[in-house]
């Protein structure tokens, strides 16, 4: 194998992968308006950013339509999957295979179906494009991640388990909430964590689902973006990006400590 | 017996929300205005066949590109270390935590006339060069976007590649060539497919790379779609049926792939 040509291709990909990322956040720290000519250093864009109404309401949208849609998809999402996890294997593919139906279609074929039911319910109800039809829309989409994450958690389960619980005495409720729940926790939390991701990403879906009086962050994102000059946008992605940078970070080293601590108790418990 | 019982609120939920929607697209599709059946929409497509194509051009292009970059990236970092394959492909991955409209409209600010690669060619008596507004802006966005949904199926299958798989091939005398077309390609199958339909379907779907990098001359499939429902053009059942097609190519693409309704498929 040709190592050296292997790892050119691969420098340049990363390379060509943060350049553009490079160029945002320079610029965010730009004195002037332009986007090629860095002249000199300032935080204008940041102060203007904070002073941004616009930005700052799509934000608080952003962040409340994720956490709610996430919540109650983990909710529907995790009774959902424990569901089809009793059915019979005819049921079960069913069912799966109409809940992988919003992971592989298009977004904006989602978008827009979304969009044909909700204005037909604008037609037979007082129903308004708005808050509640970007929740219903997000719920719809996370769902399947959640079900998807939690699935391989219960088939890896002991079924004896919650028998087990029941025979020492459990009811089925406690026996649910003690057995099947903490064995699960795993794949409810990293669904969970999916569902906010894709919820404060999304744009397609949102973009088709709003209306015209409420404003995800990515929809201001993309109003900004038409207006060709906006310096602000530079900013805000310097943020995110070092939000995200941070929290992957946390993560990592939480996860390293994990690790070591693990290794440590194994190395004990020998000795 | 009582557990199935919690399936019913999804269940319900899945009906309204994931099922009933979809009709309504065919509904659509193929109604009029009066809701008299009809198959003028569909027939209407024919007017944006060129549109079509050129959605289908432009994406299996980013497509391949993406593959022939991806498959050197994949197989690097799973024969990495344990530990550094980790690192890696975070790398890979953080910048498709930043929003897909920010990043394109970093290629916005890299690519145009008076833009920083402009201005460094001029640097060197170059150019001005016709970057963006045209075709090869676009397909650079579909690259630019969706190459780490390529990489990483590709990692997931080549990191079960075992090393003394090759290292036999090596000593048994095949050439680097051969070892990548007779063992790395052939066990990467099942990433191969995968990266091919989640590099395709979002690429060929899009509506916000077109418009942003291709400068409003370049509309693909989602474009027009967008203009039937929130734009100028509006037209709900022509923007239907578009979208009905836009469904058949994408169905077509997974069967062809071999992937429908495969749970390994999802990442």
């Amino acid at each position: 194998m040709n190592k050296v040509l292997f790892r050119t291709i691969t420098a340049l990909i990363i390379i060509f992968l943060y350049i553009p990322i490079l160029v945002l956040i320079v610029f965010s720290f730009n004195e002037s308006k332009s986007r090629a000519n860095f002249t000199g250093f300032s935080l204008q864009w940041y102060e203007k950013l904070f002073h941004n109404e616009a930005i700052l309401t799509a934000l608080f949208n952003t962040i409340v339509i994720a956490i709610i849609s996430s919540l109650l998809a983990t909710v529907i999402g995790t009774a959902a999957a424990i569901g089809i996890n009793k059915m019979k294997p005819i049921t079960k593919t069913v069912i799966m295979n109409v809940t992988y139906i919003p992971i592989i279609n298009p977004e904006i074929i989602t978008g827009v179906s979304l969009m044909l039911l909700f204005r037909a319910f604008t037609v037979y109800s007082g129903f308004e494009f708005g808050f509640i039809s970007l929740i219903l829309a997000h719920i719809t989409f996370n769902i399947p991640y959640i079900i998807y994450s939690i699935m391989p958690k219960l088939r890896q389960m002991n079924p004896n388990l919650v028998e087990a619980a029941q025979d020492l005495g459990c009811s089925p409720t406690q026996a649910f909430f003690k057995v099947t729940i903490p064995e699960i926790m795993p794949g409810v939390l990293s669904g969970f964590l999916m569902a906010i991701t894709y919820s404060i990403d999304d744009f397609v879906i949102s973009y088709f689902n709003s209306g015209t009086t409420v404003e995800t962050l990515p929809i201001t994102i993309y109003s900004m973006t038409r207006k060709k000059v906006s310096p602000e946008i530079n900013a805000l992605s310097t943020i995110i990006f070092i939000v995200i940078l941070a929290v992957l970070l946390i993560k990592n080293a939480i996860s390293n400590y994990n690790l070591r601590k693990q290794r440590l108790e194994y190395i004990a418990s020998k000795s | 017996m009582k557990s199935k019982i919690l399936a019913v609120p999804y269940i319900v939920w899945m009906i309204i929300f994931t099922v009933i929607p979809l009709g309504l697209v065919i509904f659509f599709a193929f109604t009029t205005q009066n809701g008299n059946f009809t198959f003028s929409n569909i027939i209407a497509m024919n007017d944006y066949l060129d549109v079509l194509f050129r959605s289908i051009e432009y994406s299996v292009i980013a497509t391949v590109i993406c593959l022939i970059l991806a498959l050197p990236v994949a197989y690097l970092i799973s024969r990495l270390a344990r530990g550094k394959q980790g690192t890696m492909l975070m790398i890979v991955i953080l910048p498709m935590w930043i929003n897909f409209l920010l990043r394109t409209y970093a290629w916005m600010t890299l690519l145009e006339e008076n833009g920083l690669i402009n201005r460094f060619l001029g640097l060197f008596n170059l150019g001005p060069f016709n970057l963006i507004n045209n075709s090869g802006a676009v397909i650079l966005g579909m690259i630019y976007n969706y190459i780490p949904f390529m990489i990483l199926p590709l990692y997931s299958v080549m990191t079960k590649i075992d090393k003394s798989v090759i290292e036999a091939a090596q000593d048994l005398g095949c050439s680097g060539f051969h070892i990548l077309t007779k063992i790395i390609l052939p066990l990467s199958k099942q990433g191969i497919s995968t990266g091919i339909i989640t590099v395709f379907v979002p690429s060929v779907s899009t509506f916000i790379i077109s418009r942003m990098l291709g400068g409003g001359t370049n509309d693909l499939i989602g474009d027009i779609i967008e203009a039937q429902f929130l734009g100028n053009s509006y037209n709900p059942h022509l923007g239907s049926a578009m979208a009905i097609v836009l469904m058949v190519i994408v169905i077509l693409i997974m069967s062809l792939f071999n992937q429908f309704g495969s749970e390994e498929a999802v990442i």
